[in-house]
């Protein structure tokens, strides 16, 4: 027989048995020769005298030579020790190496169950705290950094910054553009069609003027880039910190926080108020467009309807919203990123936390902005 | 050069692979015989690890034929394809490790993929290998990142091994090894060899391994194999980079 399937014999010798091996014991018929040899296990004590004859095994890797060699175990009975016989000189110091192998398999510790579930949100919420004093650490450090670098100018890493300005704000421009412009015709359509019903179609220019300027647009703009922006540098920074980059830089006498995070962060501050001003006009542009195709409403009608409906208030109000809310992004990345631990599997994680986190805060930021803006009157 | 090998295991025929305007091989042939260590040399940036990606079909070529185990690689459907790598092994240069799975699974992961065993002979089998490659079965529940370098590369080898594949590539597997380190890997690699049948092909820089791990050596320059055989072979040789190679100062302390 050669390398075919697998086979064990059982053939009375005396008043022992012979369990004959044959065929070929290899890993491709690893799920057939664990049954056969699961079946002769129970044989064990049945005898008093059981021998195993590899000789008419034709191929043998470790798998077939572990379940050889697992048999052989489990048929040592009462002191007696089961024989191999007829191993082949290019076999044995195979078979020698698995006889080596310790029995006791290792058991895996991590279950999942409720307890363990329960014990993750307990952890998960005991969390929140850290994650807010992490937040503030990063501040004070990047703050920090700013201070030496304010003392001394020339430490600042201008070619950086310009590098993470162009990633952040000028390659963004497109797309922000498009989906702004979008959300105002979507805006100025719906508005259209309801206030039609009251004859109120052209408050639909009031509507669209506030709702862009002071909210949506700075909100779906810090939004896009805590998609855009903030997953890149957690990305970035999280991948040189599992390469021991970081690390590398810090023996240099680099602070990563000057030289990584305080020209990424100073980018985003600088890109979300210019992102926000051009997503303002798009989405203007595009309410505007529909107003006037839809709506009927003519281009000089809508702008003199802007003017006497939006005060400057509103656009300042959108304006200062936007660095604070580009920090907070910032700063969630950079905290993410730097807690990457060795796995990829932990990049994803940080990744995916750092882009809900930073619209979580986004949006609860631009919460607390409104309740200071209507209690000063703005 | 390269001689008709009746039993090789890899053939390669006129590979050239190009990247952008760079020709890294040009018209390469090459045989693995059944059951050898090869090592590969040549110059850094010569296009060692460049071929052994090749052959196993992470590099596209662009022209050219390469058979493993008689099995011309581009006119193989994707079962016969998968039917050859399941018999190789590969060890990547940094290990190449699943960083969210722990030692066990890493090495389990082939396993399991392909046989549908039980648990129990994957776990026996999973220590069976740390074995062969000279670790405890402790480090089985640790991750990749907790890991030393030398632990790394056992793992990923017993990672290639996983599987008992005929065929095993290893890219420098010595490299970020220390010397006691890296002569027990040799060691290693020769026992494995010995008792599993294995054909190695075996890119290396440490000239240790050349000497006490490898049964022939082939040598890599200007996208050609410049020479093949015995590493008297190669002392003999009168090529310049062989020359300096193997009669330079480390090749002396080598050899005493």
């Amino acid at each position: 027989m050669v390398s075919g399937d697998p086979t064990l014999e059982r053939i009375a010798r005396g008043n022992g048995l012979a369990l004959c091996a044959a065929g070929s014991w290899t890993a491709r018929f690893a799920p057939v020769l664990e049954r056969m040899v699961a079946d002769a296990e129970k044989l064990s004590g049945t005898r008093p005298n059981i021998s195993i004859d590899v000789s008419q095994v034709s191929k043998l890797d470790t798998f077939g030579a572990w379940l050889i060699e697992r048999l052989r175990r489990s048929l040592t009975h009462g002191g007696i020790e089961a024989q191999i016989a007829g191993l082949s000189a290019n076999y044995s110091s195979l078979v020698d190496e698995v006889r080596r192998v310790k029995a006791e398999p290792i058991v895996e510790t991590d279950r999942l169950t409720i307890s363990g579930m329960l014990e993750q949100i307990g952890r998960a919420v005991a969390g929140i705290g850290g994650t807010l004093i992490g937040l503030i650490d990063m501040l004070g450090a990047v703050l920090t950094a700013a201070a030496h670098v304010l003392i001394r100018p020339r430490r600042f890493r201008l070619t950086s910054t310009i590098h993470h300005l162009e990633q952040v704000c000028w390659r963004a421009v497109p797309i922000v553009v498009l989906i702004t412009f979008l959300i105002g015709c979507i805006i100025s359509q719906q508005g259209i069609f309801h206030f039609r019903k009251f004859g109120a179609d052209i408050f639909v220019v009031d509507m669209l003027g506030v709702l862009v300027l002071r909210e949506i647009g700075v909100l779906l703009v810090a939004i896009m880039v805590a998609g855009r922006s903030g997953s890149a540098y957690t990305a970035e920074l999280g991948s040189m910190k599992m390469r021991e980059e970081i690390d590398a830089l810090r023996t240099m006498g680099f602070d990563p926080i000057e030289v990584l995070i305080l020209p990424r962060m100073l980018a985003l501050v600088l890109a979300l108020p210019i992102l926000a001003f051009l997503g303002a006009m798009a989405a203007l542009y595009g309410g505007g467009l529909v107003a006037w195709l839809y709506g009927g409403v003519e281009p000089e009608a809508f702008l003199l309807r802007l003017r006497d409906a939006i005060s400057i208030d509103h656009f300042v109000v959108g304006l200062i919203k936007a660095p604070v809310m580009a920090a907070v992004i910032g700063i969630v990345a950079c905290v993410e990123g730097l807690a990457v631990q060795g796995s990829a599997e932990s990049l994803g994680q940080h990744t995916t936390s750092s882009v809900v986190k930073g619209i979580f805060f986004v949006i609860v930021m631009d919460g607390v902005f409104a309740i200071f803006f209507a209690s000063i009157g703005m | 050069m390269v001689g008709e090998i009746s039993d090789a295991i890899i053939r390669v025929r006129d590979i050239t692979v190009q990247f952008g305007k760079t020709r890294v091989l040009d018209g390469l042939n090459l045989d693995v015989k059944r059951g050898e260590i090869l090592g590969f040399v040549g110059p850094s940036g010569a296009g060692k690890s460049v071929l052994t990606r090749t052959i196993i079909g992470l590099v596209p070529k662009l022209s050219g034929r390469i058979e493993v185990f008689g099995v011309d690689l581009d006119a193989a459907s994707a079962s016969e394809r998968r039917g050859v790598e399941r018999r190789w092994g590969i060890l990547f240069q940094q290990g190449a490790l699943f960083s969210s799975l722990t030692v066990r699974q890493n090495i389990q992961f082939p396993v399991r993929e392909y046989l549908n065993v039980s648990q129990r002979l994957l776990d026996e089998i999973m220590v069976a290998k740390l074995g062969m490659v000279g670790l405890r079965p402790e480090v089985a529940d640790r991750y990749p990142s907790e890991l030393s370098g030398g632990m790394i590369k056992r793992v990923a080898l017993a990672r290639a091994l996983a599987l008992d594949p005929e065929l095993v590539f290893l890219d420098e597997p010595t490299s970020g090894l220390d010397p006691i380190g890296a002569g027990d890997f040799d060691e290693l690699v020769r026992t494995l060899q010995r008792t599993l049948g294995l054909t190695v092909f075996m890119v290396t820089h440490d000239l240790d391994s050349l000497y006490t791990a490898c049964d022939r050596i082939a040598v890599l320059g200007n996208g050609k194999i410049i020479a093949a055989g015995s590493i008297a072979d190669m002392q003999a040789s009168q090529h310049p980079w062989l020359r300096q190679y193997f009669h330079g100062k480390r090749a002396r302390a080598v050899m005493g």
